[in-house]
């Protein structure tokens, strides 16, 4: 019987270079890192070929799902938003709430129940079927109030910082509106939210989509 | 590769002091690990990207505005698009009442709409030639959504706008006729 001698090779792979390489990837997406904000209506938007980006900044968000809609107002404008709101439905809020109602994202409650949206803990705001959308019909019309105000206080913003001397007068904007629909919401939710815009002029803005190629 | 050596080659032979030579090499399998889980974690939390958006201009409602400036569209380059339920289209060219195409039911995509509008926009703009000689015009399009259609519909509609690319288009409100239309045809 020939012995056949199997040379033992050590099992070990060397891992400095890969540790090197994966730590290098995990400090490039922390720094990248924006973590994606917890959204009240998680929606599944249609999708197009159109490549255009979204506006980085000064653009409100109207989430539409299950005849639900929610509002997003950009960070700078909400207080300035709630200030307006808070005139015009004679509701007055305390420092706490204007703090926690820049913090929030998006919202989704009538008027009446927003008081105690805001108490609550911010993990505690998105549970469940918790904000039930914006009122949004004809009678009790408080999505266009919002988006009414939130385009005054954005307009306001931009106008203490022309005079401020941080933007230069040709640059003012008006609040871009987005629309980020649910692919199966019917419609007319939608056609009532386009209307409620276009009722104040707005006549221009975005809906937000996934991507697909031409081949559908 | 990286592992140290800090033995001193065993030169000695006769020395009593046998020190134990201890790999000083790090096992890094568990950081890696630890690193590769993390990087997972952040790059599913991450929106690396912005989101893709439609910019969507809609016809002036304002009804001071329009009784002012009204475009007179040649009717023989108005291409009407019905979207109905069940995403099934219905299209025609020219008046309602007597249309120059005769209504024409279609689906969603390449196959469907698409093949149609690459047709009717050469004709259109044909037509826009030969009345007016010039080549930036042609055919233009009036998107009619009815109630029983889906948000998906209208972004796969204007999609179709977006790759084909007619002279103009718009969203316009569907009248009761053209919603007879659609029940005539089982699309409503």
């Amino acid at each position: 019987m020939a012995k056949v001698k199997i040379s033992k090779k050590s099992t070990r792979i060397d891992m400095t270079a890969m540790c090197d390489v994966a730590f290098l990837l995990l400090s490039f997406f922390i720094m990248t890192a924006t973590a994606k904000q917890p959204e009240p209506k998680p929606v599944d938007t249609p999708a197009s070929t159109v490549i255009d980006k979204l506006p980085e900044e000064g653009v409100a968000t109207i989430t539409i799902g299950d005849k639900q809609v929610f509002f997003t107002i950009p960070r700078d404008a909400r207080k300035g938003t709630l200030e307006r709101i808070s005139t015009e439905y004679k509701i007055p809020f305390t420092e706490e709430e204007y703090k926690a109602f820049t913090s929030m994202e998006g919202f989704g409650v009538p008027l009446n129940q927003l008081k105690g949206l805001l108490a609550l803990e911010p993990a505690k705001r998105n549970e469940g079927n918790l904000q039930k959308g914006i009122p949004y019909d004809s009678v009790n019309n408080q999505l266009g109030n919002w988006v009414k105000f939130a385009r005054q206080a954005q307009k306001q913003l931009q106008e203490d910082r022309i005079q401020a001397g941080e933007l230069e007068p040709e640059k003012l904007k008006d609040l871009d509106i987005a629309i980020k629909g649910d692919a199966k919401e019917d419609y007319p939710t939608v056609k009532r939210v386009i209307d409620i815009l276009q009722e104040q002029k707005k006549n221009r803005f975005f809906l937000v989509t996934g991507l697909r190629d031409e081949n559908f | 590769m990286a592992e140290l050596n800090t033995g001193d080659g065993g030169g000695k032979k006769g020395g009593k002091v046998r020190s134990k030579k201890s790999n000083p090499g790090v096992d890094l399998t568990a950081m890696v690990d630890l690193a590769f889980l993390l990087i997972t974690f952040f790059m599913l939390t991450t929106t690396l990207s912005k989101p893709q958006s439609m910019p969507l201009a809609m016809p002036d409602k304002n009804k001071e505005d329009t009784d002012k400036d009204v475009t007179k569209i040649p009717e023989e380059r108005l291409l009407t698009i019905l979207v109905g339920k069940d995403n099934k289209i219905l299209w025609y060219r020219g008046k309602f009442e007597a249309p120059v195409e005769a209504p024409t039911e279609a689906k969603f995509g390449k196959d469907g709409i698409r093949k149609d509008l690459i047709k009717q926009i050469a004709i259109g703009k044909a037509i826009a030639k030969r009345d007016t000689g010039k080549d930036d015009e042609g055919l233009i399009v009036n998107i009619k959504v009815s109630d029983k259609a889906s948000y998906k519909n209208l972004i796969d509609i204007l999609d179709e706008m977006a790759i084909t690319h007619p002279q103009l288009y718009a969203i316009g409100d569907i009248t009761p006729g053209e919603i007879d239309l659609l029940k005539k045809t089982g699309l409503y």
